[in-house]
């Protein structure tokens, strides 16, 4: 997946100016960065969500295996670029199951019921979420712990299979040892899909990702791979931001 | 500065008149519900529950009709009023942003404010003088236009609450706008959805006023929407006003009745939404 000179805002607000890159397949890109240089605004441009809010504006191209995805219908485009949003967001009318299998129903590319099932047990799975709710398949999704929520939105998004992941901030309302299984789950899919993961997290990022994007102010700083922006950026903007100096 | 002891005075007398005007709200309630039920259950028997009025003057006789028939005009009421009010509730919630839902918005607040007589009044213009005849239908549409609004807004506020959230996550798995209001949306606001059509029912029941030359009221069983309808308020007015003791009598069981009724929905409702609350936990 690639952007070219993307250009986005809110309103007469540029908030990304000009963004070039390449999100390799199958490897995990992070996308670093202080407060507001528009990190968001650069993935929910990846999935087109960002039109989705009122008085948005957005142009240049966005390129899916050679294709300008800013042609295509958005709705298409959202089932091979799943997203996974910072705070856990389950539909709380519905089931653990149904959660999982929200996406494959609403899209009414759900078989017939044991495929359903399958597809929902190896969703959770990849999401190695299997074990903890196998017996409660029925329950609110609600009744799961902040951690297995948002590996539960993880599910719901693989359910639909996507081939590129988008991650918001997934960790940043989690303690430790949950964000700890989010890691593992991010290095284990990454052998199946494109995975672009923001992080506030300099550790989460040279943990994880294989390439790191840095931006500053709606600018893409810098974008190597990540032993190289950790270890001899060629930017000085990221050698203070990466080292901490940065205000 | 004042000192401790003023502002501690002042804070007992600011207590003690909220604590007082909670209380007399509170009596108020109590009082209509204690002085319906001593007047009105004493007269509460099977056959009033189960019989036809008798004719004026003779003693006995019940509000069999009344009942039924109320419940019918207000299943009518709620037939057409409670979908006209929740679409155009998710309307304006998910759609209303410009001006057509600001006018919506802002006409739905005057109806509401609308008088009920002057709602009746509209009802006898639309339905019962092209049709030359009072009626059942005309009543119901009467009801139906005063519950509109209620649902309307009510909904739009449910609607709303429903967090941004849930609907990204929706739209962010591919599935199309009017899917996901349809099938996250709506479902996550059902339970304040539901509650607001009932009480708003329940508002329907009690209503007089745009009955009175709309569904007009019946001595006996009527025979479909197009007659004129009995109805438990507008028996309750009739008996009330006559000058026969017995009557009296009937109008405060028919009352009873009544407040039974919408006590029932009211109550329904509240442990429908609770059972539904814990069995999502
Ligand atoms: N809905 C919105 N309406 C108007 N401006 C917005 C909106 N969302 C974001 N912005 C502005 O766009 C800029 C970039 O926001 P964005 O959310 O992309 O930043 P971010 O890098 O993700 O920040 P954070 O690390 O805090 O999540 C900010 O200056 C913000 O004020
Ligand atoms: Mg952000």
């Amino acid at each position: 997946m690639e952007v070219r000179g993307l250009r986005a805002g809110y309103g007469s607000n540029e908030v990304l100016k000009g963004v070039t890159a390449r999100f390799l397949e199958k490897a995990v890109t992070a996308i670093i960065g202080p407060s507001g240089c528009g990190k968001s605004t650069l993935v929910r441009c990846l999935n087109r969500m960002h039109e989705t809010a009122p008085g948005t504006t957005m142009s240049g191209q966005v390129v899916l295996y050679g294709r300008d995805v800013l042609s295509l219908d958005p709705v298409v485009l959202r089932r091979h670029v799943g997203m996974v949003f910072q705070r856990p967001n389950p539909f709380p009318n519905m089931s653990i199951f149904d959660n999982v299998a929200s996406g494959l129903v609403l899209n009414g590319i759900a078989g017939g019921r044991s495929e359903l099932e399958g597809r929902v047990e190896a969703s959770l799975r990849q999401a190695s979420l299997w074990d903890e709710v196998k017996d409660r398949l029925r329950r609110s999704a609600l009744g799961l712990s902040g951690g297995q929520q948002q590996r539960l939105c993880i599910a719901r998004a693989l359910a639909v299979s996507p081939n590129v992941l988008l991650l918001d901030e997934p960790c940043s309302a989690l303690d430790p040892i949950a964000t700890a299984r989010i890691e593992e789950l991010v290095l284990e899919l990454k052998k199946q899909l494109t995975i672009v993961i923001v992080t506030h997290n300099m550790q989460q990022a040279a943990r994880v990702s294989d390439f790191t994007a840095f931006m500053l102010l709606g600018e893409l700083v810098e974008f190597s791979a990540t032993g190289t922006i950790f270890t001899k950026p060629s930017d000085k903007r990221t050698e203070d931001y990466v080292t901490g100096r940065f205000g | 500065m004042r000192s401790y002891a003023a502002r501690r005075a002042v804070n007992v007398v600011m207590l003690s008149v909220t604590a007082f005007c909670a209380a007399a709200a509170l009596f108020s309630l109590f009082f209509v519900l204690g002085y319906i039920a001593w007047r009105g259950l004493g007269a509460l028997s099977w056959a009033f529950l189960t019989r036809l009025p008798k004719p004026a003057g003779e003693a006995g006789g019940g509000i069999a009709n009344s009942i039924v028939d109320s419940a019918k005009l207000v299943a009518l009421a709620g037939a057409i009023g409670i979908p006209v009010g929740v679409l155009g509730g998710v309307y304006l919630a998910e759609f209303g942003g410009g001006r057509l839902g600001a006018l919506v918005r802002f006409c739905a607040d005057v109806l509401n404010g609308v008088p009920s007589i002057v709602v009746g009044l509209f009802a006898y213009a639309l339905i019962v003088v092209p049709m030359k005849g009072f009626s059942g239908l005309a009543g119901s549409v009467a009801l139906a236009v005063i519950m509109i609004p209620i649902v309307l807004r009510n909904t739009e506020e449910f609607v709303r609450l429903v967090p941004h959230a849930l609907r990204e996550a929706g739209l962010a798995l591919g599935v199309p706008r009017w899917k996901v209001v349809l099938r996250i949306v709506i479902p996550s606001a059902a339970r304040g959805i539901v509650t607001g059509s009932l009480l708003a029912l329940s508002r329907a029941a009690g209503e007089t006023a745009p009955l009175i030359f709309t569904a007009f009221g019946n001595r006996y069983w009527d025979s479909g929407f197009l007659q004129p309808m009995a109805a438990l308020p507008l028996t309750i007015y009739t008996y009330a006003i006559s000058p026969y003791d017995d009557l009296h009598r009937q109008a405060w069981a028919a009352a009873a009745v009544l407040m039974i009724f919408v006590l029932a929905i009211n109550a329904t409702t509240r442990l429908a939404l609770r059972t539904q609350a814990m069995e999502a936990r």
